[in-house]
């Protein structure tokens, strides 16, 4: 923890309007070690969803919504109009709260991205399908019905499928977005030990309204309140000894 | 497994150029179909507009050479038909939806044999419907009549209004007919007062919808209301004037301009009309949301 940490993704001063130009984020900051999991908490509302989406840019769908600031990514503004948004995709990949697997076998929802970012053979994609999906904790599970539809696994399998079909396009960060609160707790389990075996591989942040989550796997957190990150820390500082009143009040449970 | 090294990026290039390719296709058929659509507007409006006024829909209509020569008993007519096809099929569509999407599941076979029949019906060509109420009413009753028109009129309605019936129902959330049934009412009671009224306005508009669909329809006319330059006094057992057969008369069997003129002016009028009834469908549907 202590070691010199690089930092991976930087916010600055960022801040974020809705059409009609509803401010959502308020001139926040917050850095992004590499190699290491940032949980954002906070309650319901409060823009932690929302700062997540600048990362990779995927807000830009929705027609109207504004971003001022910088994410520095390796040091580079990625909300200039020269970013392209392709390849910054394929750098910061996403996980969304509920899991939306492709409507096709279990095996193309992994081959998908390799086919789209890479040219490999068939072996080399039958090989790279077996390590995400061995990487996402489901190769034993799913090895003996590749060719069924990926819809047809359960709620946390879903999920893994799709941790596993982002992790073959090898981004470098992960994006996740209440990936579990769409999932039974035993399940959930099973994600965050995936969670934890990722973070030697990739960078992750984390958005989820579960503080035991944050707990358990994060190495850094940000609090999140009404657009403004309160406080950012260790984790364990964090929840042992926040520095912040309405941090210490949303931890114990007293609001939120 | 194997080590995660990354292998060669394919170049994003190639994959752009085919997004935008794609793109430019999209809009280039888009333009296609809105300028295929604006040209005919164009055309009718440029074209009706020159006969369109006042004595054009008050005057009833007259062989050619007589003066003051409208379209006004073919408008009535065409509302006339409509309206009866209207009180004709629309009630029993109403309770055949309403039956499919609130009792259908009880009985699944009946529901899917039913709406079966209702797509084959919906999809059959209005033709064979004109020929079908021909041979049921027109030959029996020794003549065409206003009222054949619009039971053939009807025969085209009832599907759509039955299904878009049980459409809306169905997008009704079963909560709302859990917590009516927990109050003690009977699943009628639910369905007609809680379920329908929730599903109002979606009603209404396919009625609308398929009276707009309807009333431009030709064919089943041809061999049901007939026409006949005069007003349309004897509904129920003469030859009733109405605008598609109208114009589908002076356009074809006419070599006369002044009759193309009017045509193209009884095509504007049933283009307004149909238009407005289209517009106070979405109008209505819209207000459902707030």
């Amino acid at each position: 923890m202590d070691k010199q940490k690089k930092v991976k993704i930087q916010a600055r001063n960022l801040s974020f309007f809705y059409e009609g130009g509803h401010q959502a984020l308020f001139d926040n900051n917050l850095d992004i070690p590499e190699k290491e999991i940032t949980a954002v908490i906070g309650p319901s509302g409060c823009g932690k969803s929302t700062h997540l989406r600048i990362y990779n840019r995927i807000f830009e769908l929705y027609r109207g919504q504004r971003v001022e600031g910088e994410v520095l990514l390796d040091g580079k503004n990625i909300l200039t109009p020269e970013t392209d948004v392709l390849e910054l995709r394929r750098r910061v990949g996403m996980i969304f709260q509920k899991p939306t697997p492709f409507p096709m076998s279990v095996f193309d929802n992994v081959a998908y991205p390799l086919r789209l970012h890479f040219r490999l053979s068939k072996s080399e994609i039958a090989d790279r399908v077996e390590a995400a999906l061995t990487g996402a904790c489901l190769w034993d599970e799913v090895k003996d019905k590749l060719k069924k539809s990926g819809l047809a696994l359960s709620g946390g399998q879903q999920q893994r499928l799709c941790m596993a079909r982002t992790i073959a396009a090898e981004p470098e960060v992960l994006l996740m977005d209440e990936p579990t609160s769409a999932i039974d707790p035993v399940a959930t389990l099973k994600i965050e030990d995936l969670v934890l075996e990722l973070r030697k591989r990739f960078t992750i942040v984390i958005v989820t309204h579960n503080m035991q989550q944050a707990a358990r796997i994060s190495d850094q957190t940000a609090f999140f309140y009404k657009g403004r990150i309160i406080e950012v820390g260790p984790t364990k500082q964090i929840f042992t000894s926040p520095k912040e009143k309405k941090t210490e009040e949303y931890i114990t449970g007293r609001f939120g | 497994m194997i080590p995660p090294t990354k292998p060669k990026y394919r170049p994003l290039f190639w994959r752009k150029a085919k997004d935008r390719a794609v793109q430019v296709f999209s809009v280039i058929s888009l333009s296609i179909a809105v300028g295929a659509m604006l040209w005919i507007l164009g055309t009718i409006l440029v074209r009706g507009a020159e006969v369109l006024g006042w004595d054009f829909l008050s005057n009833p209509s007259k062989p050619y050479g007589m003066p003051d020569a409208g379209i006004a008993n073919a408008l009535l007519g065409t509302l006339m038909i409509t309206g009866f096809s209207v009180l004709i099929a629309v009630p029993p569509a109403l309770a055949a939806g309403i039956w499919l999407a609130e009792f259908g599941k009880r009985m699944p076979r009946a529901a899917a044999a039913i709406r079966f029949c209702a797509n084959v019906l919906m999809g059959m060509p209005s033709v064979i419907v004109g020929l079908f109420v021909y041979m049921i009413l027109v030959v029996p009753m020794r003549g065409f009549s206003g009222l054949a028109g619009a039971v053939a009129l009807a025969i085209l309605m009832f599907p759509v209004v039955m299904r878009t019936t049980e459409d809306m129902m169905a997008m009704v959330p079963d909560t709302l007919r859990e917590s009516g049934l927990a109050l003690g009412m009977t699943r009628c009671r639910v369905t007609l007062s809680i379920i329908c009224r929730a599903a109002r306005n979606g009603l209404v508009t396919g009625v609308l919808l398929s009276v707009a669909r309807v009333s431009g329809e030709t064919a089943p006319l041809l061999f049901t209301a007939l026409f006949a330059d005069a007003w349309p006094t004897n509904f129920f057992g003469g030859p009733t004037a109405n605008i598609p057969v109208l114009i589908t008369e002076y356009a074809t069997n006419s070599p006369f301009e002044a009759m193309h003129r009017a045509g193209w002016g009884a095509a504007l009028v049933i283009t307004l009309l149909v238009l407005t009834v289209n517009l106070s469908a979405r109008v209505l549907f819209r207000e459902k949301k707030h």
